[in-house]
């Protein structure tokens, strides 16, 4: 298991927004992490990634815990993450927003550059690297968010709905080029989405959260047929 | 890049040689000149590159200046040891805010009022410490004026104005290399965005503490160039807010963040402003406040027609 939540919770005011969730993603798995809006996914992201740490609870990565780390602690062990609210370095350009992510493990400018540039080039941005970050689309913005996030040499990519958004198209393309990092590097997944074109063709595992809680995990095929998903969410949208 | 190289060192030369071309005065709007350039400089690290808004960067250039001006009043230990001590301090200066700024989440305009309070707070203490002369002010002894004592730092107008541009070019090379590297990257993810730099693994808390004590070290420096170059200080001089303010005019208008934004900034409102004072009182005006007036106009102008400051615009139109 390269990242392992134990029974984690969080409250916000009272409100329990995720109530003892445990779930874990395999070395070089990709896992999707679906639910109803205000499930709780967002906040079990954000414990992943750092944002606040856990009331309750523990979560490892590569058997370390790293509840209560500083996100760019989290980070340097090993973690990447993109943002569900894009948040581009709007003034320097997508080349240079991409090398402050690879100075983590590059130390010199020629490294951070060279990797970056390979980067932007496997997720269709080279021809756009020496742009402001400013002048770019969403669907842009949110490859922009990926390959910095990839810079940072991640072993584990947290995604917040990298698809939402795009068009069926562009997010054929974007799922393309996750599934080529994760068979060439290895790189294990963890993505929170709503768009079930992409959780279907990317994950292997998908965890369903409902109020907080963890009502069903396995592969897509199992989960969609799970009838506690279907009642709780998938259930809501067939009846449209 | 090579036009811009070359427009650099036509600059270069013109100012190494401008003494054998100009007179006691105008030597000295040159140094005042480059004063301004190297101290708005040493701003910009911290707002500029870092995001971090300072309003009371007269704190270090009266800190460093008292510093190195003291060691030099009773102990007659020139400067070029005083420097380090100046430097030192105004670092640790600078962490101490920093540290009670960043630790406690004070940010953006409330960081910028911590920053006036220290400064404020420090010009009533050494309205207080006699030892440094308090409210009376130090006064340097004034040596001949002939020869250069480059040890003690007293000397012709010449030295000082040499050294000044010794200092803002040593700046610049700093500053261009540091936008270069892994802390000029770090420093402008922190201002774009902090929450994404601090995911893409930076320690913000660090990294800003960096920029504030380069920044506040650099600019202790300007304030022992000061001490010595005016031969007096007074905390409610130096440490005045006004001060502050000028500090900042210059990259503010120049281009705040970019390389060649303090230097412009600082011909351009010097010029203008002395050139102004010598027209208004050739023609018999003598306004007080007018370079005040002159000021706030300028400012309104550039806001208004050039926010991001002159340099970005000026360094299209020269496709530099």
């Amino acid at each position: 298991m390269i990242l392992e939540a134990t029974r984690i919770s969080k409250s916000f005011r009272g409100l329990k927004a995720v109530n003892e969730a445990s779930f874990s993603v395999e070395e070089g798995a990709i896992v999707g992490l679906i639910g109803p809006n205000g499930a709780g996914k967002t906040t079990i992201f954000n414990m992943v990634a750092g944002v606040f740490a856990p009331d309750t609870g523990s979560i490892l990565f590569q058997q370390k815990p790293i509840h209560g780390l500083r996100a760019d602690q989290i980070c340097a062990a090993g973690i990447g993450r993109t943002f569900q609210i894009v948040k581009p370095f709007a003034g320097l350009s997508v080349l240079d927003n991409v090398m402050v992510g690879a100075f983590l493990r590059e130390k010199t400018s020629s490294g951070a550059r060279s990797l970056s540039a390979s980067i932007l080039e496997k997720l269709g941005l080279g021809p756009k690297r020496d742009l402001p970050a400013s002048s770019l689309t969403l669907p842009d913005r949110k490859r922009l968010e990926v390959a910095r996030a990839l810079a940072t040499r991640p072993r584990l990519l947290l995604l917040d709905e990298v698809m939402a958004g795009l068009r069926p198209t562009e997010c054929d393309q974007l799922v393309a080029v996750f599934r080529e990092i994760n068979r060439a590097e290895g790189l294990s997944i963890l993505l929170i989405e709503h768009v079930m074109r992409a959780v279907m063709a990317l994950a292997g595992q998908i965890v369903v959260l409902h109020h907080g809680e963890v009502i069903a995990r396995g592969s897509p095929e199992h989960v969609v047929r799970d009838p506690a998903v279907l009642e709780c969410y998938l259930g809501e949208e067939t009846e449209v | 890049m090579t036009r811009a190289s070359a427009a650099l060192a036509v600059v270069a030369a013109l100012l190494i040689a401008l003494p054998a071309f100009v007179g006691n005065y105008g030597l000295s709007v040159a140094t005042l000149i480059l004063y301004f350039a190297y101290t708005g400089q040493a701003w910009n690290v911290m707002m500029g590159f870092a995001g971090q808004l300072s309003l009371g960067h007269a704190l270090y250039v009266g800190v460093g200046g008292y510093v190195a001006g003291g060691i030099f009043y009773h102990w007659g230990i020139g400067p070029w040891a005083g420097l380090w001590v100046a430097m030192a301090l105004c670092a640790l200066l600078g962490v101490v805010i920093g540290f009670l700024a960043f630790r406690f989440g004070i940010s953006g305009v409330y960081f910028a009022l911590l920053t006036i309070a220290f400064a404020e707070f420090t010009r009533i203490g050494f309205d207080h410490l006699d030892w440094l002369g308090g409210p009376g002010g130090l006064f340097l002894k004034v040596a001949q004026r002939d020869t250069w004592d480059v040890f003690n730092f007293r000397g012709p107008p010449l030295m000082y104005y040499y050294t000044i541009l010794f200092l803002t070019a040593a700046a610049l090379a700093l500053c261009a290399w540091l936008l270069k590297s892994k802390a000029g990257y770090y420093w402008q993810a922190i201002r774009e965005n902090e929450e994404a730099a601090q995911a893409l693994g930076i320690n913000t808390f660090r990294w800003k503490m960096v920029a504030v004590a380069l920044s506040a070290a650099m600019t202790s420096v300007s304030g022992v160039f000061y001490a010595f170059y005016y031969n007096n200080l007074f905390p409610e001089q130096v440490f005045n807010i006004g001060r502050s303010i000028e500090i900042i005019l210059g990259p503010v208008i120049g281009g705040v963040g970019t390389l060649f934004g303090p230097i412009l900034g600082a011909v351009v409102l010097t010029v203008l402003s002395d050139g102004l004072t010598e027209i208004l009182a050739a023609l018999g005006w003598e306004v007080p406040g007018i370079k005040q007036i002159f000021y706030g106009v300028v400012l309104l102008a550039v806001i208004m027609f050039l926010p991001n400051g002159i340099w970005p615009a000026l360094a299209k139109r020269l496709r530099l």
